[in-house]
């Protein structure tokens, strides 16, 4: 209740009032991020932050430029500019494994049509194709074969040098929104509302030529495909703008689970309901997924929802994780998920088993309620048992990152420094353990005291 | 019981001038008289105003060969200052105390005139009728037109304190060093510039004079001279000549540099002062003196004229300006370096003395004196160190030993210290055979009678003295490594015993209350130990064991200091000084951290009564030390009154003295204004516009006038507290409000509290309307926020609202403050809401000390290695935090959130000492997940 106590209430009231957010309040004893340095570079949302090494990350937005950070101290180490207009996808480019680690690349593609390929310790581009015929949206590297795919209204494959191998015919004019590879050099993209599997034709002894070949389209989604991500060895995911999760075989390219209705139950509803939820259909679309050895976690709308591949349905979920859209999700080590948003605000959730208390009822297929948000409280209390048996998972909120003023677009998580956000607020920020940093300074300080020769001239 | 920083307070600062705020008048009853010359305008300073000057000044004089001693210019440049004092006069005692043999000329054995490089000499004269007393620099510059081609100059800082001018001599020879340096390079540039003109003139009037011989020749083919042919062979065998001399006149002006490092090396302590020197000059003055040699050559095309046989009248021409003589950008840059001098030496000694303790003190702390201490000060602080630390230690002089016995190890084991003490005992060694020159006088002397030995001297004074009876000199001596050892004064009153001073003193005091006496004369390095010497004549006699006898006598003196002194009233007070400053010096630096100067002041008072025959002038003096007492009890009920019968300019701490300076005047004005109103930022720019000195001004102001208004702020607000707690644990405060001025105000006086990330400025952001950042928090602690009553400021409260956990926020309007709950030992003791302290100045001083206190606990929790890192492998990381704990709780008494702020101290050393460029990381924003309380009045 103390943050209300200033006047001002972070969210219009309607907002408020619908969802029941789920709030942590000042005392986090949990949440490990006590330290943050603010990182300024960019001019513009910064939309996209990928690894490089142990203590390298790279960041790039609409600016155009990618700049080059150390994530222990926060330092920029390289800005990279050439791109004229914003950066629509970048991707680290490994390179070949007998040197690894060291010469480390970037892929960058632009709005400007031109893809150039980065070296991250000189900062200078090593090459620039830029005969593109659209914006390429999404990129891929397949390490096997070492070449590496755009994805625009066509689909291109390229090597380490930068000659085009082979290309598709044009798909469609949105585009291919999301490409990933899956085995027997195949890859799939999301073109619209179809899947389409396409394989990768390496040269043999009777065809010199690179081809790529369209082996398959699905087309069981009813919309258009925001995510598609590789779960693990046997299967990927599919998402929907109107919330159907589809986990697919990732070698017979079969469905093997479809999951449409369980976040989303009103559209079970008559058609005057339907219409309802469909002008507001931006709340269930599946944004982005992300998962572990069992669950897998999709950022739904403003939800979190926690999908069990084992038994096929929803063990958990937040229906309101967060004030708006989710935009970016991710697990951590020891069960916790992260989740940024659009409200601006970062959230760190636990898996945990159920206790005695839900935290939140998960609405099953056939009972419906009142719109996404609002929870009919009558109407949820017969529900609450049956819910108990069903989800065995709660999703408990242990902490809150606030800092960023406008939507968080991604978040990147170092094991040894911590986790690192970007926003369209311009910035960057670096959030840390204090304590853990604390003591790495004390460290530090007595190395320099020891080279200074400090340390014994005091005993 | 007063405590020292009272002490130094009252005798600092004016402050009962001040009206930071209307606090409820006394009822009459218990209202204290005011001070009784306080509605005359006067200050209880006002002892000083026997002289006839408003306050102290520097007079540059010269010896004209034409109208003999004359004042040039004063410094600061208003006649208000020195007021009806006669400049004149003063002009004409000073310059005749000049005794060096700054003679050029035909020396017996070359056949050229040869120029001597005479080291500046350094003068301490007393005028008793005038009420003034000055430490007088003798320089001289070159000048061709001139007669031996030198022009006599000094310069004086006149200050109707005897005291100050003898206890910050070491500080004044410097800093005078500094400028008359700057002034004879200026002067050799100039002077081998006209050189070259000259012999350019020279050498177009040989060709001309040849030109006409050869005519003549061609003329005159009888085959016998005119002569006419005669006289214009003369003239130009006479110009030959000239050229000749004048070519050996610029080679010798040219090669100076070289000789002067030659002739210093001898001694190291010289060549210290003179690389420091030059270095200065090559920082400050773009051609430094190895340049110079290629600026004389390179003189831009001149056009010769036909020099005259005969040269005009000596009366007739006009010698040269000061400025001509110099180039004039060093001219301008030794009126910039004297006018800081000005401002340096500005206020009561007793405040000068202080501060020069806090800032060795504080320099030393390097590891921790960022936190609290104001950065553009300490820097300037660190500038103005560089020149003087060399010379310092010879004012405490045998720094170890005054270390065990005096109980102040910090002011005097700096390394600084150590090594010229080292240096100066190089001195020693060049000067032994001076010395045993001098045991066999003292030998001699001792067995005079000591009014003997006083005619004895005064005769020799007057050989070597060309001025009237009146001048006396107590203690010259002559640069060591220039002068000859024969040379008489250089030895001649060094030995003197006490008893012979006081004695001869004494008798002057009553033959000529007139009399200008030259109290001492030396050089720098050789001031103090030879003083010592004079006033104990074993020492003297035991030459070679000199150390151990100097130790006797310092702990003699450093015990004795405040009995001798009043001791010494009954003869000289005068002299008294002279041989026990420096002990003084040493007294008082361990006094004023043990027993404070009070007891002194007391015991020369409490003397005051006792001695038969009080000189007058000391009379007033210790009147002073009564009314420094007395003002504090004053002080309260006459804050108001006072405030407003006096003009603002004299509210100036640094301008005891009633002074209508003006140009000064509108300076604090300025800084006055921008010292409220203007924001980090814009005091940056302050600092850049005025001088260094402007700064040290406006901050001491500031520090008041934010102590007084913190002050305020904490018997104001009951939750004070736990606003300090937020600045002192690095949790942003943010300051609330709607009218600008207010939260200024506040924002300025809880800045006091906040500690600073680094040698830059605190961060501390006074007025603010946009809504906050993020990166606020990160780079501001404490912010003030306008409050605006239109929707276009729900963006930020919004904000505000947002960033809570980050932010502890003061509302102004409402009286509300939002923040953690403090349940803390440290603050309470810290912000006291009953304290006593009333004056601002006093406060700001006692949170110093305080806030030095925590430092010393941050630094002591920093540097525990055992603290930090696991003492052997297997010690888990829980350990070594619960060892933490422990020892923040137990060993440093820290209670609750107090360990919070030691914490947050700790990390703010820590980044400062792994930083390894500094100044460019901006730290990161560590903050705590902790509930927020609302407290209201």
């Amino acid at each position: 209740m103390l943050r209300w106590l200033i006047g001002g209430s972070r969210e219009p009231q309607g907002l408020a009032e619908k969802s029941p957010l789920h709030t942590i309040g000042e005392e986090q004893t949990q949440n490990p991020y006590t330290e943050l340095i603010v990182l300024k570079a960019h001019h513009d949302i910064v939309r996209f932050l990928v690894q490089l090494d142990d203590y390298r990350f790279a960041s790039a937005g609409d600016d155009g430029i990618v700049v080059v950070w150390n994530a222990q101290t926060g330092e920029k180490l390289l800005e990279l500019s050439g791109h004229t207009q914003k950066i629509t996808a970048i991707i680290p480019f490994p390179s070949l494994e007998s040197f690894e680690g060291k010469n480390q690349q970037i892929l960058t593609a632009s709005a400007d049509r031109t893809v150039i390929v980065w070296d991250c310790d000189t900062g200078r581009p090593v090459q620039r194709v830029s005969c593109f015929q659209s914006t390429v949206k999404c990129l891929t590297v397949l390490q096997r074969l070492d070449v590496w795919l755009s994805g625009g209204n066509d689909l291109c494959v390229w090597n380490r040098e930068l000659d085009l191998l082979c290309r598709t015919g044009h798909l469609s004019d949105t585009g291919i929104s999301a490409l990933i590879e899956i085995p027997n050099n195949c890859v799939v993209a999301a073109v619209g509302k179809e899947l389409i599997i396409f394989r990768v034709v390496t040269p043999t002894e009777e065809a010199l030529e690179w081809d790529i070949l369209e082996v398959q389209r699905l087309h069981d989604h009813q919309d258009n495909i925001l995510s598609l991500v590789n779960i693990n060895d046997l299967s990927f995911a599919t998402g929907s703008h109107v919330g159907e999760l589809i986990i697919w075989d990732i070698l017979d390219w079969t469905m093997q689970a479809y999951e449409r209705n369980f976040w989303n139950p009103c559209l079970q509803l008559d058609t005057q309901q339907e219409i309802k939820l469909c002008q507001k259909s931006n709340d269930i679309s599946i944004h982005q997924f992300t998962c572990d050895e069992e669950n897998v976690f999709a950022a739904v709308g403003r939800g979190l929802y926690v999908y069990n591949l084992q038994m096929k349905r929803v063990i958990a979920c937040q229906k309101t994780a967060h004030d708006s859209n989710v935009l970016h999700i991710a697990t951590l080590p020891n069960r916790q998920l992260v989740s940024c948003s659009e409200d601006g605000s970062v959230r760190i959730w636990e898996l945990r088993e159920k206790q005695q208390l839900p935290a939140e009822p998960v609405p099953t297929g056939f009972f419906n309620m009142w719109g996404f948000g609002r929870v009919n409280k009558q109407g949820s209390q017969p529900i609450k048992k049956q819910q108990e048996i069903a989800t065995s998972c709660s999703l408990e909120l242990i902490g809150d990152l606030i800092g960023h003023s406008s939507s968080v677009e991604m978040f990147l998580y170092f094991e040894d420094h911590g986790l690192v956000t970007c926003s369209a607020d311009h910035l960057i920020i670096l959030w840390k353990n204090g304590e853990r940093e604390s003591g790495l300074r004390s460290l530090k300080l007595f190395q320099k005291l020891e080279e200074d020769g400090g340390l014994y001239l005091s005993v | 019981m007063i405590s020292a920083p009272d002490v130094v307070a009252f005798t600092k600062e004016d402050e009962f001038q001040e009206e930071p705020y209307n606090e409820p008048a006394l009822p009459e009853e218990y209202s204290v008289p005011l001070f009784p010359f306080a509605s005359q305008g006067t200050n209880p300073w006002s002892k000083l105003s026997g002289a006839k000057f408003s306050r102290d000044f520097i007079l540059i004089s010269e010896f004209s060969e034409q109208v003999g001693p004359q004042p040039l210019m004063t410094i600061p440049n208003d006649t208000k200052v020195f007021g009806t004092f006669d400049l004149n006069y003063f002009s004409l005692r000073i310059m005749s105390v000049d005794y060096q043999a700054s003679f050029v000329g035909h020396p017996p054995g070359s056949a050229y005139p040869k120029l001597n490089f005479v080291e500046d000499s350094k003068v301490v004269l007393g005028d008793s009728k005038e009420g003034a007393f000055a430490y007088v620099h003798h320089l001289t510059l070159y000048d061709l037109e001139a007669r031996g081609f030198v022009r006599p100059f000094c310069m004086a800082y006149i200050s109707a304190d005897q005291h100050k001018i003898m206890q910050q001599f070491q500080e004044l020879s410097a800093e005078f060093s500094k400028a008359s340096e700057c002034l004879k390079t200026g002067n050799r540039k100039a002077f081998a510039g006209e050189l070259e003109k000259k012999l350019k003139d020279l050498d177009y009037t040989r060709t001309v004079l040849h030109r006409e011989t050869e005519i003549q020749k061609k003329a005159n083919d009888k085959g016998f001279y005119t002569s006419q042919a005669i006289e214009k062979a003369n003239e130009l065998a006479s110009v030959e000549k000239s050229i000749i001399e004048h070519q050996d006149l610029l080679k010798q002006i040219r090669s100076y540099p070289y000789r002067k490092l030659k002739g210093s090396a001898l001694s190291a302590g010289e060549a210290d002062h003179t690389q420091n020197q030059t270095g200065k000059a090559s920082t400050t003055i773009n051609p430094d003196e190895s340049a110079d040699a290629e600026i004389y050559t390179s003189r831009p095309d001149y056009t010769p004229k036909l020099i005259k046989a005969k040269s005009t009248k000596c009366f007739d021409k006009k010698l040269k300006t000061l400025e001509e003589l110099c180039d004039t950008e060093y001219f301008t840059q030794t009126l910039a370096q004297l006018s800081h001098i000005e401002h340096m030496f500005r206020g009561d000694l007793c405040y000068l003395l202080t501060s020069q303790i806090d800032r060795v003190l504080l320099k030393q702390q390097h590891i921790t004196n960022f936190l609290f201490e104001d950065f553009a000060e300490v820097v300037d602080r660190v500038v103005e160190k560089e020149g003087s630390v060399s010379l310092e230690p010879s004012q405490d002089r045998p720094p170890s030993r005054c270390l065990e016995e005096c109980l102040i190890p910090k002011v005097l084991i700096s390394v600084g210290s150590y090594k010229s003490s080292v240096e100066s005992v190089l001195i020693k060694m060049e000067q032994r055979l001076e010395n045993e020159y001098k045991k066999l006088e003292v030998t001699e002397v001792s067995s005079f009678d000591p009014q003997e030995n006083l005619d004895y001297l005064d005769m020799d004074m007057k050989g070597s003295i060309s001025s009237g009876e009146s001048i006396e000199v107590l203690g010259t001596e002559k640069p060591t490594s220039v002068l000859p050892k024969s040379d008489s004064q250089a030895s001649l009153t060094v030995p003197l015993s006490p008893q012979v001073m006081r004695s001869k003193a004494a008798s002057h005091r009553t033959i000529s209350e007139d009399s200008i006496e030259v109290l001492s004369t030396c050089p720098s390095e050789a001031l103090i130990p030879d003083d010592f010497k004079a006033s104990y004549p074993s020492a003297i006699n035991e030459e070679e064991s000199y150390a151990d006898d100097n130790e006797g006598a310092i702990l003699f003196q450093a015990s004795t200091s405040p009995l001798e002194l009043g001791e010494a009233e009954e003869g000289s007070l005068e002299n008294a000084p002279s041989h026990t400053d420096s002990s003084c010096c040493i007294g008082k630096e361990s006094d004023s951290l043990l027993a404070p100067l009070p007891a002194l002041a007391h015991k020369l008072s409490d003397d005051d009564g006792v001695v038969s025959i009080p000189p007058q002038r000391y009379r007033q003096k210790d009147q002073g030390f009564h009314v420094d007492f007395a003002v504090e009890n004053v002080n309260p009920s006459s804050q108001d009154n006072s405030a407003e019968s006096f003009p603002p300019y004299e509210l100036d701490p640094h301008c005891l003295l009633a002074s209508r300076d003006v140009s000064r005047t509108s300076l604090d004005n300025y800084s006055d204004s921008t010292s409220y109103m203007s924001s980090v930022a814009s005091t940056s720019s302050n600092r850049t516009s005025l001088s260094s000195h402007a700064t040290g001004t406006s901050s001491e102001r500031h520090k008041k006038r934010a102590g007084q208004n913190a002050l305020k702020f904490i018997r104001q607000y009951p939750f004070a507290h736990p606003a300090i707690y937020s600045l002192l644990s690095g949790r942003t405060l943010v300051v609330l409000g709607e009218d600008e001025a207010i939260v200024r105000k506040l924002v300025t006086a809880l800045s006091i509290f906040v500690p600073n990330f680094g040698h830059y400025a605190k961060p501390v952001k006074h007025w603010v309307s946009s809504p906050l950042h993020i990166t606020d928090f990160q780079k501001w602690k404490l912010i003030g926020l306008q409050r605006v009553a239109s929707p276009a400021s729900a963006g930020t409260l919004q904000a505000l609202s947002r960033y809570s956990r980050y932010t502890s926020i003061l509302d102004l309007d409402n009286k509300t403050l939002r923040c953690p709950l403090y349940r803390g030992t440290l603050v309470p003791r810290l912000a006291d809401h009953r304290t006593q302290i009333k004056r601002g100045s006093t406060y700001y001083m006692h949170i110093q000390s305080m806030l030095t206190q925590l430092c010393s606990k941050a630094f002591l929790y920093t540097f525990c290695h055992h603290l930090h890192l696991p003492a052997h492998d297997r010690e888990t990381q829980e350990l070594v935090a619960s060892r933490q704990v422990s020892f923040l709780k137990l060993n440093l008494g820290l209670v609750n959130e107090d360990i919070k702020v030691v914490q947050y101290l700790a990390e703010l050393l820590k980044l400062q000492y792994i930083q390894e460029s500094p100044g460019n990381s901006q730290p990161m924003l560590r903050f705590d997940y902790v509930p927020s309380f609302l407290y209201k009045i």
